[in-house]
Order: C-alpha cells, then sequence, then structure tokens
C-alpha cells in the first residue's frame, strides 16, 4: 500500500499503484474538484500542484509520486495565494460551466507562486495548457492580472 | 377578523373555479395540489410550483431549466428574488422535477434549449415570486390585524408601515397553512423603473461553488456500492459485437462484469481505472455494418451535386431566378462546412440505478422529460417512475439534448440488471468519436447586383442532414419536408416556430434546400444550430456581393435593415464603437456580420493582423447585441465572450473527419478549440430595450466565423469558402 501526500495529510492509498493520480483523488480520496477533460495531459482540466509545480494528475501514476507533496483545488488555506486567486475569480465573474476551472485556478496560481508579476504573454504561456470550452479566456486573464496587482501592492506596502 | 378571512375564502374558491375555466392557469403557476402540500413536512410550504420555503426562511426555487454554463442558475433566481424582495444569492436552486407542469411553454418539453430561457422564466418566475410574496403579505395582513396596503417587504421579512412590527417569511408559514391562504388570482408585477435586481450586473449564483471545487456535475456522483463502466465501442458508428473474449479483462483486480450492451461492450469494475484497464484487454471482433464504407468526400461530392439541383422550396420572394438570368452582375459560390463535434469540457456521462421497482439516473441534461419517455420506453415502464436528478453540467452547446439520449441509454442498459448503480464516463475519445455531430453542409448561392450596386436577386441552395426527420420533433420542425433548422438564419422572412428573418430585405429572395438521408452519424444541434452554418455562408455572400456592388459591407447592412429599427440602430452603433471608417493600417482587415437569431439581432466586427506563413490573429472583436430588457448584464457578456470563443475555434479549425466509416479525430491534439492565447479582446455593447428579453447563449457564435473570413477577404483580397479555415492554410495564433 501506497501513502501519499495530499493536501497536507498524509493518506493512505488502496489504488493499484498504476492507477492516474487523477482518479486515486476522484474516486478513492473523494476530491472530485479535480476533473477529468481528456487524459493524456492535453485539456490541464486536472491541473494539480506537485512540489509547487503545476502538473495534469491524469499523466502521473501514483507509483511515481514518492515524497512529493500534492495540493488539490480543495486545499483551503486561509489568506495563502490560492484564496487570493479564488476571490479575484469571484470579483471577475469568470466560471461559466465551471468544469475546467479548478484546473485554470490551479495553473494561475502556480504562475503567480512562481512569478507574481507576470506579462501578458507569461500568463498566456503558462495557461495555454487549460482550455475552456465556454472560453472564459478574458476573465481568466483580467482575473490573473488583478491577482498579481494585489500582490504587487501588498509587496510594495 | 371574521370579514377579512371571509374574503380570503371567497378569494380561494374564486380562484380555483378561474383554474378550472381556464385549464391551464398561467404557466407554471398552479395551485399546491392539496396532496402534495399535506405530503411536505409541516415545516415547509410550497408557495407554487416553483417556490418553497422552509420555517427557517430558506427559499427554494425549483429550477425548470439546466445550468450548463448559461446562467439559467443566476436569472431565475434573480427573477424571482425581485419579486419576492429577496436577496438572489440567497434563494436555493433545486432541480424541478420532470413532470408536464414544468415543461417549457415554448417546447411543451422540460428542455433547455434554443437561447430561449431568459423568455421563457420572463414572466412565470417574476409571478411567482410575486405571488408567493402576496402570499405572505395576506398571513402577515391576518396575524397583525392590518391591512395589507400597510404592509411592506424586505430582504426577505415583512414590515408594518411604521416598523414596529416584523416577522420573517418563514414566521409567515404556520399562518398560511392555518388559515389556508391561496395565492391570489392576479398580482401586479413590478414596473421596471422599480427593479432592483432585474438588469443590474450580477455575478453567477453558483460561482462559489466553481472555485473550491465543491461543485457537483453528474461526472462527480458517487453513490454506495457503485460500479464504474467503459464501454467499448465499434471503431465505425453503428457498429455492433460479433464476438467478443473477457477472459483477459476478468482477470484484472477490480473487474467485476463484463456484458454487452446496444453501443458495445461495457466493462464494469470497482474503479474507474479498472474499468478502462478491462476495457483495453478485450478483444473483441466487430461487425461494422453499413457506415463502413462510408467517408465525407463522398458526402461533400454528393451535396455538391445536389446542390446544383432543384430543391425543396422553403421560401419564394419575388423571383430570383428571372432576375439572376436578366441580370449582367452576378456572382456564384459555394460554401462548405464540416461536422462538428461539441467537445463538452465535462465528457458525457450518466449513473443509474434500475431494480425492479426504481429507476433513479442522475444526468447532467438539457433535455429531461426527452430523456424521461426514451428511458421508460427501453424499460418498458411508466414514465413518472423514470426519476432523474440533474446535477450541474461542465457544457453542453447541444450535446446533452440528444434525442437518443444516448449517453442516459448507455448507463441504464449498464446498470439494468445489476441492482447497484452504475456509472458511465466517455473517454475524451469516445466523446470526439462519438458519431453525434453538427451535420456537414454544402451551400451553393447565386446573387444578382443592380447598377447601383445593391443586392437585387439571392437564391440559396442548402444541402445537408436534417436534425429533427425522423424525431418526436419533426412535426414541430419539419414544414414541406424541409427542416427549419437547415436553412434557420437564410430565410428573409418568419417561419413556422421561427418568429424572425434576416433583417435584410433583398427584393428576390429564394431559398431551397435538400434534407439528404440520415446515414453515416447522427446530425445535432451544435450552439446555434443552423446559423452555425447558414450564417457563414450567408454573411460571406453578401460580403461578396457588397464587393461585386462596389459597397462597403457595414454601409450595405445598414442599407438593407431599413425595415429593421432594431438591427438598423444596432449596425449603426456598430459603425461607430468599431471605429469602422477609421484606416486599420497595413497587414490588417476588418469584417462585419450580422445575425439575428432567436429574436436577438447581434453584429460584430473581427480585427485581423495576417502575418507570414498563414498565420494570423484575431485582435479585437467589437460585438453589439439587443436582446430586449438586459436582464443580466454581466452574463450577457461571459455568453458573448464565450459564444465567440465557441465559434471562433470552430471555424478555426473545427473539423471532424470521416473516412471508411471511422473518425479519424480522437481527443485534443487533433480536435483543436480555442486556446486562450488565440482569445481576442472582446468588447460588448449591450442596447437594452423595453422588449421583453430574449437570448444571448448562442447568438454571438453566428457571426463570428463570417466576421473573420470577411476580415481575412479584407485584409488579403482572398476569400475562404471551405471551413475551417485552417484547410485553406490558415492558421490561427
Ligand atoms: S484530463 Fe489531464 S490534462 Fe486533460
Ligand atoms: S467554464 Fe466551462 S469549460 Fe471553462
Amino acid at each position: 500500500m501506497l501513502t501519499l501526500d495530499i493536501n497536507g495529510k498524509k493518506q493512505p492509498i488502496n489504488s493499484e499503484p498504476d492507477t492516474p493520480l487523477l482518479w486515486v483523488l476522484r474516486d478513492e480520496l473523494a476530491l472530485t474538484g479535480t476533473k477529468y477533460g481528456c487524459g493524456i495531459a492535453m485539456c490541464g482540466a486536472c491541473t494539480v500542484h506537485m512540489d509547487g509545480e503545476p502538473v495534469r494528475a491524469c499523466a502521473i501514476p501514483i507509483e511515481v509520486l514518492g515524497n512529493k507533496k500534492i495540493v488539490t483545488i480543495e486545499h483551503q488555506k486561509k489568506d495563502g495565494l490560492l484564496s487570493l486567486v479564488q476571490e479575484k475569480w469571484l470579483e471577475h465573474d469568470v466560471a461559466q460551466c465551471g468544469y475546467c476551472q479548478s484546473g485554470q485556478i490551479m495553473s494561475a496560481t502556480a504562475l503567480l507562486n512562481e512569478n507574481p508579476n507576470p506579462s501578458d504573454q507569461q500568463i498566456e504561456a503558462a495557461m495555454s495548457g487549460n482550455i475552456c470550452r465556454c472560453g472564459t479566456y478574458q476573465r481568466v486573464r483580467n482575473a490573473i492580472r488583478a491577482a498579481s496587482d494585489t500582490i504587487t501592492e501588498n509587496a510594495s506596502l | 377578523m371574521s370579514k377579512r378571512i371571509g374574503s380570503a375564502i371567497s378569494r380561494r374558491s374564486f380562484v380555483k373555479s378561474a383554474g378550472l375555466a381556464t385549464g391551464s392557469l398561467l404557466v407554471g403557476i398552479h395551485i399546491p395540489a392539496s396532496s402534495e402540500q399535506k405530503r411536505m413536512p409541516l415545516q415547509q410550504t410550497l408557495m407554487n410550483s416553483f417556490i418553497r420555503i422552509d420555517s427557517d426562511s430558506t427559499i427554494t426555487l425549483l429550477a425548470n431549466h439546466s445550468e450548463f454554463g448559461n446562467g439559467a442558475y443566476t436569472i431565475m433566481p434573480m427573477m424571482v428574488a425581485e419579486e419576492l424582495d429577496v436577496p438572489y444569492e440567497k434563494i436555493r436552486l433545486e432541480p424541478a422535477p420532470t413532470r408536464p407542469e414544468y415543461y417549457s411553454p415554448i417546447f411543451r418539453e422540460y428542455l433547455t434549449a434554443g437561447s430561449v430561457t431568459t423568455g421563457s422564466c420572463w414572466i412565470p418566475l417574476r409571478t411567482a415570486g410575486a405571488k408567493a410574496r402576496a402570499m405572505l403579505l395576506d398571513a402577515a395582513s391576518i396575524k397583525w390585524d392590518q391591512p395589507s396596503e400597510n404592509l411592506y417587504t424586505s430582504d426577505g421579512t415583512v414590515f408594518t408601515k411604521n416598523s414596529q412590527q416584523s416577522a420573517t417569511y418563514g414566521d409567515l408559514l404556520h399562518i398560511i397553512h392555518a388559515d389556508g391562504i391561496l395565492p391570489r388570482e392576479k398580482v401586479d408585477l413590478k414596473d421596471p423603473s422599480k427593479f432592483r435586481i432585474l438588469g443590474k450586473p450580477s455575478r453567477r449564483h453558483e460561482a462559489p461553488s466553481k472555485v473550491d471545487g465543491s461543485a457537483v456535475f453528474g461526472i462527480d456522483i458517487k453513490l454506495p456500492d457503485m460500479l464504474y463502466g467503459s464501454i467499448a465501442r465499434c471503431p465505425v458508428y453503428g457498429g455492433t459485437a460479433k464476438h467478443y473474449d473477457a477472459s483477459a479483462s476478468l482477470k484484472i483486480p477490480g473487474v467485476v462484469k463484463v456484458k454487452e450492451i446496444s453501443a458495445g461492450v461495457v466493462v464494469l469494475a470497482n474503479s474507474n481505472w479498472a474499468a478502462l484497464k478491462g476495457r483495453g484487454a478485450l478483444k473483441i471482433e466487430w461487425n461494422e455494418g453499413p457506415n463502413s464504407s462510408l467517408s465525407y468526400d463522398f458526402f461533400f461530392q454528393e451535396y455538391r451535386d445536389l446542390a446544383n439541383k432543384p430543391g425543396i422550396v422553403a421560401e419564394n420572394i419575388g423571383d430570383s431566378i428571372a432576375s439572376i438570368e436578366l441580370s449582367d452582375n452576378v456572382i456564384e459560390s459555394v460554401y462548405e462546412m464540416p461536422y462538428l463535434a461539441h467537445a463538452t469540457m465535462e465528457p458525457p456521462n450518466c449513473t443509474a440505478l434500475v431494480t425492479d421497482d426504481r429507476c433513479e439516473i442522475w444526468s447532467g441534461t438539457q433535455s429531461q422529460s426527452n430523456d424521461q419517455k426514451v428511458v421508460a420506453k427501453l424499460l418498458g415502464r411508466p414514465e413518472q417512475s423514470i426519476i432523474i436528478h440533474r446535477p450541474l453540467m461542465g457544457g453542453s452547446f447541444g450535446r446533452r439534448a440528444a434525442k437518443s439520449a444516448d449517453f442516459t441509454v448507455n448507463s441504464v442498459e449498464a446498470a439494468n440488471g445489476e441492482g447497484v448503480p452504475v456509472q458511465v464516463i466517455w473517454s475524451r475519445e469516445e466523446d470526439i468519436k462519438g458519431g453525434h455531430y453538427r451535420p456537414l453542409f454544402v451551400h451553393k448561392l447565386r446573387g444578382a447586383v443592380d447598377d447601383d450596386g445593391m443586392p437585387q436577386a439571392w437564391h440559396q441552395t442548402v444541402v445537408g442532414q436534417s436534425i429533427m426527420d425522423g424525431t418526436r420533433f419533426a412535426p414541430a420542425f419539419m414544414v414541406n419536408g424541409v427542416d427549419l433548422y437547415s436553412v434557420d438564419g437564410c430565410l428573409q422572412e418568419p417561419l413556422g416556430l421561427f418568429r424572425y428573418g434576416t433583417s435584410y430585405q433583398i427584393p428576390n429572395h429564394r431559398i431551397e434546400c435538400h434534407n439528404p438521408p440520415k446515414i453515416g452519424v447522427v446530425p445535432m444541434e451544435w450552439r446555434s444550430v443552423g446559423h452555425s452554418h447558414t450564417g457563414i455562408a450567408y454573411e460571406c455572400f453578401l460580403d461578396e456581393l457588397a464587393a461585386a456592388g462596389g459597397k462597403d459591407p457595414l454601409d450595405l447592412r445598414i442599407a438593407l435593415t431599413k425595415g429593421n429599427p432594431r438591427m438598423h440602430k444596432l449596425l449603426k452603433l456598430l459603425k461607430e464603437k468599431s471605429n469602422w471608417v477609421k484606416p486599420i493600417g497595413k497587414n490588417k482587415g476588418r469584417g462585419i456580420a450580422a445575425r439575428v437569431y432567436s429574436v436577438s439581432p447581434i453584429a460584430q466586427v473581427a480585427e485581423i493582423t495576417m502575418n507570414e506563413n498563414g498565420e494570423f490573429t484575431v485582435d479585437k472583436v467589437i460585438c453589439v447585441v439587443d436582446c430586449g430588457f438586459a436582464v443580466n448584464p454581466l452574463g450577457i457578456e461571459a455568453q458573448i465572450e464565450g459564444g465567440i470563443a465557441y465559434g471562433l475555434g470552430a471555424a478555426a479549425f473545427g473539423e471532424i473527419e470521416l473516412h471508411d466509416g471511422q473518425i479519424k479525430q480522437s481527443n485534443f491534439h487533433d480536435y483543436n478549440v480555442l486556446r486562450i492565447a488565440q482569445m481576442p479582446e472582446i468588447e460588448v455593447h449591450i442596447v437594452s430595450s423595453d422588449e421583453p428579453p430574449t437570448g444571448v447563449g448562442e447568438q454571438a457564435t453566428t457571426p463570428i466565423a463570417p466576421a473573420v473570413a470577411n476580415a481575412l477577404f479584407n485584409a488579403t483580397g482572398t476569400r475562404v469558402r471551405r471551413f475551417p479555415l485552417a484547410k485553406s492554410g490558415l492558421k490561427l495564433v
């Protein structure tokens, strides 16, 4: 039996070692905020953080994870960057159907963690793996810019 | 006291007899059936079909339209909240049961489609809110022995005018029960000048659950003892298993059972992963059936030939044929549009439980009454015994309104005989290859321009498979053998169900249609339906006529819409907002398209830049729309942005190819969709009017493809007539 580090908690896992992280999160741990969209790392719906990096959970069998720290959309840390991004997402009314939004938010949070003041090109590069069929891209951009502004303002205080 | 109660009683008997006399009363507003009211726990009161109030003042809206990104779950509570005097955010939503009283008054089905939700809800939901509020006022009036004129409501509470007494809505329920208060027969709806919620930009109601991952989509349903199913399907749509060997699958840990269903062979397992691995280990010999020889080249060729032959006349104004014959300025073009998959972000899925006396279905559906009927027939059970629970949906765009109820049927068949719930999730490959597409179309157009450069005659022949023919919906949609959905968007005058025309006036206007046999794949509605192809053919060809007549394409449209004040005004606004007359610069182009879809006029100017090697960018889209009273401007803008993204991706690279019965595309690497870098800046101008609200969900999808194609022509002088644009070497970056 494997143990995984999910949202700051060590979790014993029953799933077969070759199971993609996506299905372990969804089916064994009932963390259904991480979505299935393509299964081949092409859409970003399953984006989670692995040691802070955005990765596609559909393409990572759990046997390769070892002690890596996995963070999903359900990880609510008060005053964390994720909460800030979520707040900006609400302010900009980004979501439509919402299905891609966990992945969008996880990619955006990883980007801002790495680069609090990204250029438009950097935003596009970081978000290009996240498909939104509802076409919320304009608001995704705006919400990321707004989050970036807040981070920069707070830093200069 | 006795006087008031007396009047309450007399009002009650009046309402009852009025109900009998008119049969249905106002749509969706009925007096709570006493048996139903009795079944409710005492703490709850059903005010009418749509509104339930609990003694803790929780207000629940029984939602009879689906939420799949369209914003239905925001505008519906806004309408109720406005009249009921509560914040819309505080209203809970619960899907209404699949019963005729919840059917759409337009479709007479439990159906969310055609961009009519806002219009369908506008009167019924406000009335429901106003009637509920009136019942609460009647209760307070008894409680405090005050005429209701001396009372007012605010934020879920009734107050006396002097504000000395107050009661929450929940506090008043026991009086409604004890005194048998019934809805007033008639209530006045608020004057729009008094609106505090409607017309104000309002954020998506369920957005909080969509940013923290807690929103429950169909794919997220988890039930005790649930099995996961994965279906192996014949590579040729419609084929069946001749023989299969499940021995290797059954050895995979977690695989419970393998069986045949009508869609193929399903592996049942206790995890998705085991089901997927089990499916991979199946050995199946397929009987490919009659579709194995079909290729889309064959369809295109056949349709091109048909386009040269007379079809069924759908519209004939003046005499286009003679007028073209006599003209010495005639243009002729053929436009071709491919199959398109919907590729909803959440792939099709459904969970079903079938026992001897129960069939429960958890399905993200646009089309609940259809699904109920299909499943009832499949199982040979009464419709009302099929219970449908409707979770949120990760996009739909028409896909979840399949008349075959295909993904629901898959799950019901997989669950039948198991006694436990079974969830079948389609892989993306199954979705892309799933055989339900916007049908491919060929349009042949001929037009004549008079000496003043004005279009004199229009003759369009539309060729493509019918969506509605042979379905339950045929009687409403087939007119003289033509599917309205094939020609919607090129008719100049209203026809049948469709109460609008193109908005242009061309003196001679003839539309013919061929609906060839429905073979190969299943033709389906796809965001904006007929307009998704007619819009391209019509608006690009109108541009061709403008060029042939030496007219500016936007000025020509302004001139052609003099008889349609709403569109005429919109186009003038667009000319101004897009700086149309200002030169745009080297390698750049502007294109215009204007459409009326489901009553709402909409027009767009697209600005593009042509780079090296056929690469181009869409830099900006200016969109003007008139959807009557603009219920939620923030939601309207979202639908416009989304509609443009959806239509632009399809115009640029959307294509499903059918070769020897097999679909070539399989996932997002070869069925390309719009990504963030390709998203233009979008500027929306909403012209709010006092007209009743009409839709915006599909409207913006239509003009973007022709606007971009016309902009490409403007920049390069070359016309593209085969879509997607990538097919002509043009690459959106
Ligand atoms: S599901 Fe993992 S990237 Fe699409
Ligand atoms: S919000 Fe629907 S796919 Fe992004």
